[in-house]
């Protein structure tokens, strides 16, 4: 159903899908039809133009009446491609399977086949093969349909052999499933929407080739007719009688048009990816719409102040509130740790920053960004792009997926240089060795020029941290830059960000989960849950001393290195999620202290000097002296 | 105790250059020998840094690898076919990645029960009565048995995956970083899990992981893994407490720990040494502070006590 609604939301396809059930439907119908026998030959009423009478659509050079032809032409035709299509993608996604399923030698073999069969241009194999065969209609749809299986084999291999590699093809090995049954219940199923959008895409083609090899004589025989055969036979009359060949041609072009724009319909409902709105194009900044007022700036010092900043994802009728109202605030040279579990809104915060969340369907809905004061919500798209990377900068996660796998590491950085400065290309190139030292990557001059894959994850992300730190930024926002990181790797990386912020007067806001790097690294932190801050305050005083039960409860199930083996004090139940928020604490459902008075109204983010605490019962009473 | 997995030099190498007919190029030694001794109920950990090795290891344990080198033996008997439904019987493997573990196109049902009926043979009615136990010892609701995988959490994934590795009723569990994807609360919950089914079904577990607190906190003994070689191999509390070859203790001292000043405890650049191109000797001289001559001659070997064994020329004092 949804697959339908999908359809018939794009308009094209719509258009060919009716075009095409038309077509079928008067095919199908057309022996019923008070038509004359297509066969009978009639010479003395030979090209008779449309609209005589009796014969709707003329006839042709032997008096034959050209709608009857065409409606069994059509029949044939369509018959022919489809089965055809059906017959490549059988064979193909057989082929293709078992290349990619089994890999190695016989995959090898297999391919090469197969590419041997695409060295050869198609339309000569094709008619190679109908020589060999002889001409009919039955062998010409053999031709078109052993012409069409390299295409198909090469698809489905592809897309098996990211199959076959998958975990849950392990796990069936492992639950006793033999080779057969684990391509039938596990590949199969899996490749059946691949098969589906190449068939829908090249029904289409088949049709072209049969009616191609009909045209030359090679496909239906003489009297039956298909639309090919009939284009070949007023192929004589083309200028003398043109309706002859305009009527099949005009069909050819409908039913192929049609097919088409279905088949593309059809891919785009079925692609996972264009289904979740992967080329919906987000927009260059992330969408405002405020409620509120915008409250005025608190604190001149921060160089980074959000204030009560709310940002959602609308999604069909869900409102989803990733970012329920933060508020925090870095000075430079400080380190801010925002910590907190996947869906606790951290990430999202950190993008809302510089407009950076997806559109559709972010919208930030509240509060204010300030850089140095100046409110970056909602700032006309210029002035933001001047910053981004420039003032503010980010480290991501996954280094590989942030580096442009063609450039090399050292023109990517100069690329970042130049856009914000007007260096000539040679001081940009200085630069960038220069930055690359300075994340000490060694022989800088040479590993300027390697791509991002000849390098380890380590030294990508120190790529990633010399780009950001190309234009001199006074904010670097760190979104689990280590997290995919080795250990060894890690230390190294957490004391390079450690020792830049010292020297440079860097402001670091670093969302992490994990308790042991904020205490390393950070001045303060930040606890997130569902959305909004649990409780923050110096990093040494809120590890030693949580006040929120969720801090204290999350410290209590990481295990520590040096603690020896113990059970860990696990938390209940899941987050809550964020489209379904109850009034109150969040953390309510999952807490032992929780009373009724914690599932009801605002819980404000309050308390003494610089520790606060979102929670009617802290678990420590938080005193002023805390003040940093 | 007694040993129910006993590895005897079991390594693995892989081709590369791989030409169409006739030899290959090279081979890249992913594994080299391993010897170890599980003993029966024991939970052995094994960590190490990307590219060591481990996931190596761990498919060769479960037959989804076939060896190069050595032999398996579990319960004294040798595993010389890698047919995973051989395997399947007696030693399961917990993945990873919880959600690409499970066919996103068959139900939880269809999951549980592919190893029921191909394993065990059991009919419909035995196999809806060993789902629901499975089901209640891994707390989860039967509800859950007609849903598909997109629609559960990263933890409840979790716990399926780990009620299909015992509906094999296998006595041991290969732990693939089984909570590397999970988030620390729901980390701590399938820990405990584990550990309960451990003392209930009397299992025996291989933990493999890179976080090295969470190997501490549930291991009785550790291994440590260096590019493809098992450098030290001691009880859970001394391993990283005391350590005794140097890379264990550049581990220990590299993880970031609440109270601990941040220092980085190494300058140079640390990467593994090329496995195509291994380095004479001791894979870690390289990196290593007490690094001599010898050790760029000769392979150290594992040695020392039943307790704690080293592979190292000159190790520190534990």
């Amino acid at each position: 159903m949804q697959f339908l609604s999908l359809i018939a939301r794009n308009r094209l396809a719509a258009a060919g899908g009716i075009v095409l059930v038309i077509v079928i439907a008067l095919a199908l119908i057309s022996p019923l039809l008070p038509l004359p026998d297509p066969d009978v030959t009639d010479t003395a009423n030979r090209f008779l133009l449309p609209g005589a009478e009796g014969h709707l659509l003329g006839t042709d050079h032997l008096g034959r009446d050209l709608a009857a032809r065409l409606m069994d032409g059509t029949r044939l035709s369509l018959a022919v491609g489809f089965a055809a299509a059906f017959f490549a993608a059988f064979f193909g996604a057989a082929i293709g399977i078992i290349a990619g399923y089994f890999g190695g030698r016989t995959d090898n073999l297999i391919m090469r086949a197969v590419d041997m069969l695409m060295a050869f241009p198609y339309i000569l194999l094709a008619l190679a093969i109908v020589a060999a065969l002889g001409p009919g209609l039955v062998n010409a749809l053999i031709a078109v349909a052993a012409v069409n299986i390299p295409f198909f084999a090469r698809n489905i291999r592809g897309v098996t052999v990211g199959l076959a590699n998958k975990e849950f093809v392990d796990a069936a090995r492992l639950a006793g499933l033999g080779h057969t049954r684990i391509i039938l219940t596990e590949i199969l199923p899996n490749v059946i929407p691949v098969i589906v959008i190449a068939m829908s895409t090249t029904i289409g083609w088949m049709i072209l080739e049969t009616a191609g090899l009909s045209f030359l004589g090679l496909g239906s025989q003489p009297p039956q007719a298909d639309l090919g055969s009939m284009l070949g036979e007023a192929r004589g009359a083309l200028i003398t009688n043109p309706h002859t060949s305009i009527v099949p041609g005009a069909m050819i072009l409908v039913i192929v048009m049609g097919i088409n724009l279905l088949g593309d319909g059809v891919r785009d409902a079925l692609d996972p990816r264009l289904r979740s709105g992967a080329l919906t194009r987000p927009m260059a900044a992330t969408q405002v719409r405020r409620k509120g007022p915008v409250p005025a700036s608190e604190d001149a010092e921060a160089v980074l102040e959000l204030q009560g900043l709310q940002t959602q994802f609308h999604v069909k009728d869900r409102i989803y509130k990733a970012v329920g109202g933060v508020s925090i605030k870095v000075a430079p040279g400080e380190c801010l740790g925002v910590i907190g579990e996947s869906g606790s809104g951290k990430s999202v915060t950190a993008l809302s920053v510089m407009g950076l969340v997806a559109s559709p369907p972010g919208v930030i809905t509240g509060g204010a960004a300030r850089y140095k004061g100046e409110d970056l919500v909602g700032a006309p798209y210029d002035h933001l792009r001047r910053l981004r990377g420039d003032r503010v900068a980010y480290i991501f996660q996954d280094p590989l997926a942030t580096l442009h796998p063609l450039y090399k590491v050292g023109d990517q950085l100069a690329e970042a240089i130049l856009v914000h400065h007007k260096v000539g290309k040679a001081e940009a190139r200085r630069r960038a060795v220069d930055l690359l030292k300075q994340v000490r990557i060694p022989n800088a001059q040479s590993r300027a020029d390697s791509y991002p894959h000849e390098m380890s994850g380590g030294m990508r992300q120190r790529v990633g941290i010399a780009m950001a730190l190309a234009n001199d930024p006074d904010v670097i926002i760190a979104d689990e830059p280590t997290t995919a990181l080795d250990v060894t790797v890690q230390a190294q990386i957490l004391s390079l960000l450690n020792d830049l912020r010292r020297e440079r007067g860097l402001a670091i806001v670093f969302i992490t989960h994990d308790f042991g790097v904020v205490a390393q690294l950070c001045d303060r932190v930040a606890v997130m849950y569902a959305g909004r801050i649990v409780e923050t305050g110096p990093t040494e005083a809120v590890l030693d001393a949580p006040a929120h039960p969720y801090t204290a409860r999350l410290i209590a199930c990481v295990p520590e290195l040096g603690g020896g083996r113990r059970r860990l004090e696990a938390i209940p139940g899941l987050p809550p999620a964020v489209d379904r928020l109850e009034p109150g604490c969040a953390f309510a459902p999952r807490c032992l202290k929780a009373q009724d008075a914690c599932r009801q109204g605002e819980i404000p983010l309050e308390g003494p000097g610089a520790r606060e605490v979102r929670c009617l019962y802290p678990e420590t009473e938080l005193k002023s002296e805390g003040v940093a | 105790m007694s040993a129910v997995l006993k590895l005897d030099g079991l390594a693995k190498s892989f081709p590369v250059g791989k030409r169409l007919l006739g030899a290959p190029r090279g081979l890249v030694h992913a594994v080299q020998p391993v010897d170890l001794v599980v003993a029966q109920g024991e939970t052995l950990g094994i960590v190490g840094e990307s590219g060591c090795g481990k996931s190596t290891l761990a498919r060769m344990l479960v037959g989804l690898l076939p060896p190069s080198e050595g032999t398996i033996e579990i319960n004294g008997a040798p595993l010389d076919n890698a047919d995973p439904a051989e395997f399947g019987k007696k030693i399961q493997y917990v993945f990873q990645d919880p959600i690409s573990s499970l066919n996103p196109r068959k139900t939880i049902r269809q999951v549980m029960e592919a190893p029921l009926k191909r394993l065990h043979g059991l009919d419909r009615a035995q196999r809806e009565k060993r789902i629901s136990e499975i089901f209640a010892s891994v707390n989860l609701r039967e509800e859950f048995l007609d849903r598909y995988p997109h629609e559960f959490s990263g933890g409840q994934a979790q716990r399926i995956g780990i009620a299909r590795a015992l509906a094999a009723e296998a006595k041991i569990l290969i732990l693939d970083e089984p909570v590397s994807a999970l988030d620390v609360s729901v980390q701590a919950q399938v820990l405990n899990l584990l550990a309960d089914l451990k003392a209930k079904l009397g299992l025996t577990y291989l933990f493999i992981s890179h976080d090295l607190a969470v190997v501490e906190a549930v291991s009785d003994r550790v291994a440590v893994l260096y590019f493809g070689s098992v450098v030290e191999v001691g009880r859970a509390e001394d391993i990283f407490r005391a350590p005794r070859h140097p890379y264990t203790q550049l581990l220990a001292r590299s993880a970031p720990v609440v109270g601990r000043a941040l220092s980085a405890p190494e300058g140079k650049e640390t990467e593994l040494p090329d496995p195509l191109n291994p380095p004479a000797g001791c894979a870690f001289k390289a990196r290593c502070p007490r690094a001599t001559e010898e050790c760029g001659q000769r392979v150290p070997k594992l040695e020392g006590d039943a307790a704690h064994r080293v592979a190292c020329f000159h190790p520190l004092e534990g």
